[in-house]
């Protein structure tokens, strides 16, 4: 009878029963939803602030330049010294005041302008102000080359680059940005499920020594079998978290959302630069073309070859990673013996995901990237961040796909033989902190 | 076919380790086998080796009269001297997996187990979790699921460590019913005095290689020689000692006077024990006389002895 059923059944059990586990399953969407929730809460608080700001004008420019927006609004003084300004200003409450002296002429006017504040004054008021009087000085000093105000409004048009592909596809700016993030999630969701659940396994591994049931165990399961379930049981805990997390996460977030009323948008609006933010006049159907421009482009991704070479580079550097500590739990004694093995580990992983980011993202196809994705240590994480970015012609070439997987399933076939002869070895062997001289004789013990 | 177990010649090298070094071994059907030797013999790999746990390098191991395979698994239980459970994992639960590990269905296993819990009085500890019981509890469980898929050959090592005397008695009472029933049973320990209570036949392994084996009294038969106890009634001990040192080859001996008894310790020069016989009982009342047979540890550590000695 195959026994390995009745192990990944208890593995998975014994993780999944675990009241650690359990609340972490159940408490990190909460929290992290929470999280959510209190920042988008604070932005908007923070924008809801209504900031009234002084205006002293004593020169003879600007009159209705100062536009009131969102969050700020402008009260004019009139007929008051500059002290007595402050002054109000200070008792009134306003956030502060922009005084603008008497002077022949607007450079000079400029030259002598200043914003007196209780405190340092935040940079986005100040940004505004800035562009206010920028606009202004601009629009004065072409008024003196003879250009019309109406002429001005007409130059101040910004520009765009156009973008296109060889293939005469329409190309948008932000769509690498977007992809190197898709690409990125799955990168770094390789390596945290690595990290968290190959420690699951290798921390399994070392109970069942320390608590001695492995050789009452052994005695009716092949070793192998044994490290086999307890890697297939522990990622289907881990899988089940993960779903859970994901469930209930998007389940917290959409009713956190309706309950605060919180506008989405709000959360990625902060990512975007103030003076953008001003330049309101951007026309709808500039925004809902480039909507589709988006859409568009991230369909060309190619989800569903994605999702399935997600799926091969995930279990197979899953299951390599996670065999290499369980041979790691079966050759020490207690978890603090771990550190010294545990250390090369995470470091072709975060390897992976460094070269990711700062070499992949920026030249996809270049030789590093290349490199990295053959490598078979790195390749489940910095071969999927290469593919968004398409297979075959402009994207990832077949031939490196094609022997990238090959190359990671000859190492898996290696490294798990390696692992569980370690692993079988080290499960029967106690009082000993081996050294990687010791571990490499037990590769060569007969069985 | 008369044994359950033969091994042949078995070798087992670890790096540069010798841990068994040509053993061979008979162990006959429905009888207990007791398996000494002093800690670090080689005992537990030869145990693991009967297991399939590791494999020998040479020689081969038969079991009722097949080469090992593993489906002989199935047929013999093993309690390592080693052993713990889950300390997360409820009693019933554990036990449950543990016997479906070793091929009974969850219906017979629930079966069986129920009727060795109540035999062994736990049956209200199926629904706790190991950390809550005391390590003798432990080691009842542990018992249990060794014996519970009935196998034909029975490992014990160490079996009777951390049970108080009552438990201990009681585990004993098992073992010898369960032989009594036909299985055959390995004893691996260190404790003599449960060697001969129980077991029928030894092997004494040292250093790697069998030293002595065979049934218990042959064995205890070759290791006679020829010493007898002697209790005399007597007012006059010295000049009786005297006479006897005089005659015979006197190893030892104590005088109480209250009682006036006296005890020699004798070493004759062959079995015949009629020439000390007479001439004792012409001198004093005997009121005993017995001749000393080695016990299992005397056995044990005089092999032992001999065998550094002559590695020296």
């Amino acid at each position: 009878m195959n026994k390995l059923p009745l192990i990944i059944k208890r593995e998975y059990l014994a993780k999944v029963r675990n009241k650690s586990f359990v609340i972490m399953t159940f408490l990190s969407p909460i929290l992290m939803v929470g999280m959510i929730l209190l920042i988008a809460y604070l932005t908007q608080l923070n924008d809801n602030e209504e900031r009234v700001i002084a205006v002293l004008n004593d020169s003879g420019y600007f009159s209705n330049e100062f536009i009131a927006s969102e969050a700020t609004s402008y009260v004019n003084f009139q007929d008051l010294t500059l002290a007595e300004a402050k002054d109000s200003t200070l008792s009134l409450g306003y956030y502060g005041l922009v005084y603008l002296p008497s002077e022949p002429n607007l450079e000079q006017v400029a030259q002598r302008t200043f914003f007196y504040s209780k405190e340092a004054p935040s940079s986005i008021v100040l940004n505004k102000l800035e562009n206010t009087i920028t606009s202004r000085l601009r629009q004065e000093r072409l008024r003196e080359l003879g250009l019309s105000p109406k002429e001005y409004a007409e130059m101040d048009r910004s520009y765009n680059m156009n973008i296109e592909t060889f293939d005469g596809l329409q190309n948008i700016k932000g769509i690498n940005e977007i992809k190197a993030i898709i690409g990125g999630a799955f990168g770094y969701l390789i390596m945290m499920f690595i990290i968290i659940y190959g420690g699951f396994v290798m921390r399994s591994v070392i109970e069942e020594k320390t608590s001695r049931i492995i050789e009452v165990i052994i005695s009716s399961v092949k070793p192998f079998h044994l490290m086999m379930g307890k890697i297939i049981g522990t990622s289907l805990a881990g899988i089940t978290q993960f779903a859970i997390w994901i469930v209930s996460g998007a389940i917290l977030l959409f009713i956190g959302l309706t309950i605060f009323d919180i506008d989405p948008a709000s959360l990625t609006k902060g990512g975007m630069a103030p003076g953008m933010a001003g330049n309101a006049s951007v026309d709808v159907d500039a925004v809902t073309q480039n909507i589709q421009l988006y859409a568009q482009e991230i369909f060309e991704i190619p989800i569903f070859a994605m999702l399935i070479f997600f799926i091969i580079y995930f279990v197979l550097g899953y299951l390599i990673y996670s065999s290499i500590y369980a041979a790691i739990g079966a050759a020490v004694d207690n978890e603090t013996d771990t550190q010294q093995f545990i250390f090369p580990v995470i470091l072709p992983l975060m390897l992976a995901i460094y070269v990711g980011f700062f070499s992949v993202f920026s030249n996809p196809n270049g030789p590093i990237a290349v490199a990295f994705s053959l490598f078979p240590l790195t390749s489940p994480i910095v071969m999927l961040m290469r593919l968004p970015w398409g297979i075959g012609e402009g994207g990832v070439p077949v031939w490196q796909l094609i022997s990238s997987i090959l190359i990671l399933i000859a190492t898996f076939i290696g490294i798990v033989w390696m692992a569980a002869k370690i692993y079988r070895v080290g499960i029967l062997m106690y009082g000993k902190k081996p050294s990687y001289k010791e571990l490499y004789k037990w590769l060569k013990y007969s069985s | 076919m008369n044994h359950i177990l033969v091994a042949n010649e078995v070798t087992k090298q670890f790096g540069n380790h010798t841990a068994l070094k040509n053993v061979s071994l008979e162990i006959p059907k429905n009888s207990i086998y007791g398996l000494l030797g002093p800690n670090g013999a080689g005992k537990t790999t030869l145990i693991r080796i009967i297991n399939q746990i590791t494999f020998p390098d040479k020689g081969s191991v038969y079991f009722d009269g097949e080469l090992l395979k593993p489906e002989h698994i199935s047929q013999i239980g093993y309690l390592p001297e080693e052993r713990g459970l889950y300390k997360s994992m409820k009693v019933g639960e554990q036990a449950l997996y543990l016997a479906q590990l070793k091929g009974l269905s969850k219906a017979e296993a629930k079966k069986r187990l129920k009727y060795w819990f109540e035999k062994l009085e736990i049956g209200d500890w199926w629904n706790k979790k190991i950390q809550e019981l005391s390590k003798g509890m432990a080691q009842k469980i542990q018992f249990v699921v060794t014996v519970l898929h009935e196998p034909k050959l029975l490992i014990f090592d160490e079996p009777f460590s951390g049970f108080d005397p009552i438990n201990a008695n009681l585990i004993k009472e098992q073992i010898l019913s369960l032989k009594d029933n036909g299985t055959s049973i390995i004893f691996s320990t260190h404790r003599m005095e449960s060697v001969e209570e129980l077991c029928e036949y030894i092997a004494l392994i040292h250093k790697s290689e069998k030293i002595l084996d065979g049934k218990l009294s042959d064995i205890k038969k070759a290791y006679k020689n020829n010493i007898f106890k002697v209790g005399l009634e007597t007012a006059n001990q010295d000049v009786l000692i005297s006479e006897v040192q005089d005659k015979f080859q006197l190893l030892s001996h104590d005088y109480d006077i209250t009682e006036k008894q006296l005890n020699l310790t004798l070493q004759l020069p062959s079995k015949e024990s009629r020439a000390i016989l007479d001439f004792l009982s012409t001198r004093a009342n005997v009121n005993g006389f017995v001749e000393s047979i080695p016990s299992a540890n005397d056995i044990f550590i005089k092999t032992i002895q001999n065998k550094n000695i002559a590695h020296e």
